[in-house]
């Protein structure tokens, strides 16, 4: 069993509300802090703890929360980046729906640290009733005295209000989060100025993922050194991993960092193994726009290494051999599925979202996603497969924000490992054709057939 | 884009009213366009879940803004509807992580019942389906968003209860 700083008191009846949260020992790093800290000692430790974003970037939280500009004498904002819309990722929503008080308990002890008086939580609009439960818990909270003027008599003040979005995936890039926030349409904005200096209304600001917010209150309880044990080198703490695909037992579940791939995905405590018992082809560990492996990349490194569940370690490899941690959305695909039709899919994915800001995403998203359709279709052309790279090639750093390359990683990805796969469509159309969707035949099965024509 | 003749009965009653301010309030004075999104869904959700020029005009007098800023933004975001929508509206995850536990097909079978296809109402207005990128439930797949909640684990035995309940005026789509 590891160890659980997030979901330690989940399963306690009712801990949904402030009364059983409170009774837990809810809030006491609001009271540590504003009683016995100062802003500049809580940023220590949260630095000591190696904390890392959990959004997907892993930049370390503390050292994020130290570039915010003190001098200007501006209002200063926190907020917290609720938007989770990365194809494989839905922890965030798993925690602000049980456990909605702990984001609140870490939003006022960071507000705190960041000298913010006004704060938000931007949550994406199909989580509705998650936003109703997080304004109630607010209500709860502010009854109770833990926001407002005057926080425990210490001359703190805090407001800490609930803002939704309406359905678009480049609101979880900060600037997008703030433009969107301004009440604008969701475009990033050119860096610098970042955010620190000039965020929300052009004031200083910090963006930070519901995950990473929620574990400041037990690095505040415990401390930040105390943090920096749990996990391996320097990826500390726990993360929280939502596993889909073909496992046996899809959900939320939070790992010490370090965990190996190979236990994650077998022993019962965690995914159980695969669903149907049919062989593993292929995962993804970190959303949809690191690269996938495939099966003999997963448990070992390149080096032959055990993988483990780590910043480090799932990168070990660079793009080559490696992937990235990302977001912790680990999807998980069996023999049956197609990945030119799961790269076609995430390409319709990202041509929905991008916001048509820069040409080349806008462009390119979209001509990738009918080149993949047309080989998915069995209208594919020999020479496509370099089509996808070359266009992919010319998003990846030509864009102002990362979801140029979150769109251009997994096509690149998926070709490097399943390029027969390509070949095979592209070869064979008519053996791909009237399939059941996602279901096609083993690719193990009919392999043979495009090695003989490349002989 | 923006573009439909039909209008709209707009209704700005007081319970709105008061739910507009309030969520105005939570913005400095001079910032009130920040209220924007929240602003809409709420009217959105009071008026048959679409927004017509009027309306969203009807937004922009409220938050102080010029009518371009309400309409550059509600047809930006997906959630928004310019024109009007079933009284149901099953919205389908599509995305890859749901699609391997069967959505595909369950859209098929969906549309199948209703006698429409993706994207389409039925005749009587009850009944839209559609296919929306990642909703955030891909462990609990296939799944659908159904007004301000989610539906999830599904299969064909659910979604013909479900429309039996849509039809018997069973299902609650809006958390007030």
């Amino acid at each position: 069993m590891s160890k659980k700083i997030l979901l330690d008191k989940i399963n306690i009846p009712g801990i949904k509300t402030y009364e059983v949260y409170r009774k837990n020992g809810g809030y006491t790093s609001v009271e540590k802090a504003l009683k016995t800290l100062t802003p500049d000692e809580v940023v220590e430790e949260v630095k000591t703890s190696g904390l890392r974003g959990r959004g997907g970037a892993g930049f370390p939280a503390g050292m994020k929360w130290s570039f915010i500009d003190k001098k200007s004498g501006k209002p200063r904002h926190l907020v917290c980046n609720a938007d989770e819309s990365e194809p494989g990722t839905f922890k965030d929503r798993y925690l602000m729906e049980f456990i909605p008080h702990l984001l609140i308990e870490g939003m006022i002890t960071s507000s705190y640290a960041l000298g913010a008086n006004l704060s938000y939580i931007y949550i994406r609009g199909e989580y509705m009733w998650v936003y109703k439960i997080l304004e109630r818990a607010i209500n709860e909270a502010k009854a109770a005295g833990w926001l407002g003027k005057n926080i425990l008599g210490t001359g703190y003040d805090l407001e800490l209000y609930v803002h939704c979005g309406a359905g678009a995936y480049i609101c979880g890039e900060e600037t997008a989060l703030i433009e969107s926030l301004e009440g604008k349409r969701g475009n990033p904005r050119i860096k610098p100025p970042f955010p620190a200096v000039s965020g929300l209304w052009a004031n200083p600001t910090v963006v930070n993922n519901v995950e990473t917010i929620s574990a400041v209150p037990w690095i505040v309880n415990n401390s930040g050194a105390d943090y920096a044990n749990i996990g391996i080198g320097r990826s500390t703490g726990t993360k929280l991993i939502s596993a889909s695909g073909h496992i046996k037992n899809p959900g939320v579940y939070e790992i010490e960092m370090g965990l190996s791939v190979y236990e994650f995905m077998n022993s019962d405590e965690y995914l159980g193994g695969m669903s149907s018992d049919r062989p593993l082809k292929a995962f993804i560990p970190g959303g949809s726009s690191v690269p996938v492996l495939p099966a003999h990349l997963i448990y070992k490194t390149a080096n032959g290494e055990d993988r483990l569940m780590s910043y480090e370690s799932l990168s070990d490899g660079g793009f080559a051999t490696g992937s990235m941690l990302g977001s912790g959305g680990f999807i998980v695909y069996n023999d049956t599925s197609c990945i030119v039709r799961n790269t076609w899919n995430f390409s319709r994915f990202y041509h929905h979202e991008s916001c048509g800001q820069c040409s080349p995403c806008r462009e390119g998203t979209g001509w990738m996603e009918k080149v993949l359709h047309r080989i998915e279709n069995g209208h594919g052309r020999e020479e496509d497969i370099e089509l996808l790279l070359s266009i992919q090639s010319k998003i990846e750093g030509n864009t102002i924000c990362p979801l140029g390359d979150a769109a251009a990683w997994p096509v690149a990805a998926a070709i490097r490992h399943f390029r027969d796969e390509f070949e095979y469509h592209i070869r064979f159309p008519e053996k791909i054709k009237n399939r059941d969707h996602f279901v096609a035949e083993p690719f193990e099965k009919v392999k043979h057939l495009v090695s003989k024509v490349i002989v | 884009m923006i573009h439909t003749d039909q209008k709209q009965n707009i209704n700005m009653t007081e319970t709105l009213m008061n739910r507009i301010n309030e969520l105005i309030s939570h913005y400095p004075s001079d910032k009130r366009k920040s209220a924007l999104l929240p602003v809409l869904h709420e009217v959105q959700d009071a008026h048959d879940n679409w927004l017509s020029i009027e309306l969203m005009d009807k937004v922009a007098e409220i938050l102080l803004i010029k009518p371009i800023e309400v309409y550059e933004v509600a047809s930006f975001y997906t959630m928004y509807n310019l024109k009007p929508i079933g009284k149901y509206m099953f919205e389908f995850c599509r995305t890859s992580p749901c699609c391997l536990n069967g959505t595909e097909n369950l859209m098929d079978y969906t549309c199948e019942k209703l006698g429409i296809k993706e994207g389409e109402t039925t005749p009587d207005g009850n009944f839209t389906v559609v296919g929306v990128e990642c909703l955030g439930a891909c462990g609990y797949a296939p799944m659908m968003q159904l007004g301000d909640f989610y539906k999830e684990h599904l299969n064909e035995e659910k979604i013909d209860q479900l429309i039996a309940d849509c039809k018997d005026n069973k299902i609650i789509l809006h958390d007030k």
